[in-house]
């Protein structure tokens, strides 16, 4: 246990040097906020307006799909649209080669630092979040709009332990698109692809119940769905009991599988990565 | 046994290559074309532990591969690596915790952090007992002189001030070996001296082994005994500095003032390349006409009022060298 703490120390030493810089950039924090107030703002409306038009029946209700949205915005930056900054501009630069220079496994150091660069990101945004639309939004009168309570305690504890899973599978997906960033030595191609395919497979776009019935089974099992749309849905009490626990089940699954392909693949990059100069 | 033995080494790069104008951009999709470089062509050499070593060469001459491959960065194409038991490449987890790398062009220290910060967190990532961690930042600090930068965030630092902290900071977690790839480069004077000092220091009273490569020839001058030069991937000479300089240039100057007007000289051995009112410029060959006997004839025959000699410049020496064995870049 002790070999095992020592070991994890520069990891964490790394996370928490990290997490203390980003946390300095207020400016950033403020109008990352401002931005997605506003696009919270109008999906609600579209969101109401869709409700207001259509008689049918619909996976979510109307209060569940502005809680759904709320916390997408809160929780926005944990998605990862694109690969770290930090190794782009060390592919320019051609830096890569000092983290070579680290006696750490290469694909841990910068996995540790991803995680620490979303988490100090979300923390700003999500608290002020939470406080606009969960504790401004009722005192002002505008209580439907409003971000409500976690639909049980059970929902409440799911949703605690999934957001821990969806930090870790986050990460490992960022990973993948960090080491597409090293293979291809631009963030252009990877950055372009990943914003597409996340934004619309985790559900930040539309929750995922929205689409067709016969992309549902497919929709759930992707590894795209536990960023967003899993823990969302166990907030407001949509998946439940058996059906929530696959819905972890299958975050862990992916978490996994994504961490050792990423593992792999960063390997064989970066044994075949050439550094240029004489 | 030496502490570094490299065999026979090789390096080729594989480089793509692509016609100029839209169209040749849109042949590269369909059929890239490769050239393959060849950056090391079966170089070998072997250190001792505690030597200084320079690594001198035109650009592209192969300095920094060799490096990279010494340090772990970079896999060799073919032939043998080891340093202190092991195979960099391979063995790169044990392998880099032993050693110290510093590239001139490129920072190791995180930019937003203060100088301290990047030291602590370079305590924790190669594992250094505190205690341990602490006498060694300290020595370098004061070797360095690094108390007022400590609290400074790396950005706001100078270039010399900033090299400084990284070579200290490639020596916290005490490695026996240094490579520095041109550390002085784009350094103001006093910083060069600055960091000269400090490498010889800990060459000579630490013992740590020394490689660097360098196009400042004066950094050669003031710390190697011993120089390896590399043009097109290959070893053109591995020997004292001092009969490089000897073998290369024989030549030397003198320089001239006479009491009246600079005499029209012809002495067999030695050239005037130059002569304007009092002075006089002679370049002369040593193994023809001795310093003492040039000296007598001079002062002989002229009154003189000041005399001196000087040895050809070390970029001089260089340049020729590198001519001779046609190792500038193409």
């Amino acid at each position: 246990m002790a070999a095992m703490a020592a070991s994890l120390r520069p990891y964490r030493s790394v996370f928490a040097m990290r997490f203390m810089l980003m946390l300095q950039y207020r400016a950033a924090a403020v109008a990352g906020f401002a931005t997605q107030c506003w696009w919270g703002f109008i999906k609600v409306m579209v969101f109401a307006a869709f409700f207001r038009s259509t008689t049918g029946h619909q996976p979510l209700t109307l209060a569940q799909v502005i809680t759904y949205t709320w916390l997408g915005q809160a929780f926005l930056v944990l998605l990862p649209w694109w690969g770290d900054p930090e190794v782009a501009e060390m592919v320019r630069t051609g830096n890569v080669s000092y983290d070579r220079l680290r006696p750490l496994d290469t694909y841990f150091f910068w996995y540790w630092r991803a995680m620490a660069w979303m988490v100090a990101r979300v923390v700003p945004r999500a608290a002020m979040m939470f406080t606009l639309a969960a504790v401004i939004l009722p005192i002002a009168g505008l209580g439907q709009w409003r971000l409500r309570m976690p639909a049980s305690i059970e929902a409440a504890t799911l949703f605690t332990g999934a957001m821990v899973l969806v930090v870790l599978l986050s990460s490992a997906i960022l990973m993948l698109i960090n080491i597409l960033v090293v293979a291809t030595m631009s963030e252009r191609g990877a950055n372009a692809l990943a914003t597409q395919l996340v934004t619309i497979l985790s559900g930040s776009l539309v929750p995922l119940p929205f689409f067709p019935d016969w992309m549902q089974r497919f929709l759930f099992l992707q590894p795209f769905a536990g960023l967003v749309d899993i823990p969302y849905r166990i907030y407001v009490g949509n998946l439940t009991g058996a059906i929530a626990f696959a819905g972890l089940s299958q975050m862990i699954a992916w978490m996994v599988t994504l961490v050792f392909v990423g593992h792999w693949l960063m390997g064989r990059v970066l044994s075949r990565l050439q550094v240029q100069g004489g | 046994m030496p502490q570094i033995i490299v065999e026979n080494l090789s390096k080729t790069y594989r480089v793509s290559e692509r016609q100029p104008g839209a169209w040749g951009a849109l042949k590269g999709l369909f059929a890239r074309r490769y050239r393959v470089v060849e950056a090391l062509r079966g170089i070998s050499f072997s250190l001792e532990r505690g030597e200084l070593l320079g690594f001198i060469g035109p650009n592209g001459a192969g300095k920094s591969t060799t490096i990279k491959i010494l340090s772990g960065i970079l896999e060799p194409s073919s032939g043998r690596c080891e340093v202190d038991g092991l195979e960099p490449s391979r063995d790169r987890m044990r392998h880099v915790a032993r050693i110290g790398v510093v590239f001139g062009q490129r920072t190791q220290l995180w930019w937003d952090l203060p100088v301290a910060d990047g030291f602590n967190l370079l305590r924790d990532i190669y594992g250094v007992a505190e205690a341990d961690y602490r006498r060694t930042r300290d020595e370098m600090v004061g070797l360095m002189r690094l108390e007022r930068l400590l609290d400074q965030p790396v950005r706001q630092l100078s270039l010399g001030q900033r090299m400084r902290c990284e070579i200290a900071a490639a020596m916290l977690h005490r490695p026996s070996i240094l490579f520095l790839d041109e550390p002085t480069i784009g350094l103001d004077a006093p910083s060069k001296l600055a960091v000269r000092e400090f490498v010889k220091a800990l060459n000579r009273e630490q013992g740590v082994t020394v490689i660097l490569t360098t196009h400042d020839m004066h950094d050669i001058e003031a710390l190697a005994e011993r120089v390896i030069v590399i043009g097109r991937g290959v070893i053109l000479a591995d020997k004292p500095f001092e009969s490089l300089r000897t073998e290369v240039l024989t030549e030397r100057r003198l320089f001239a003032d006479f009491v009246g007007a600079a005499p029209d000289l012809i002495i067999p051995g030695a050239t005037v390349l130059h002569r304007e009112g009092n002075s006089i410029e002679l370049s002369f060959d040593p193994a023809v006409i001795s310093v003492p006997q040039l000296i007598s004839r001079l002062s002989s025959d002229h009154d003189l009022v000041d005399i001196h000699i000087e040895q050809p410049r070390i970029e001089e020496v260089i340049a020729r060298f590198y001519d001779l064995h046609g190792a500038t870049e193409a």
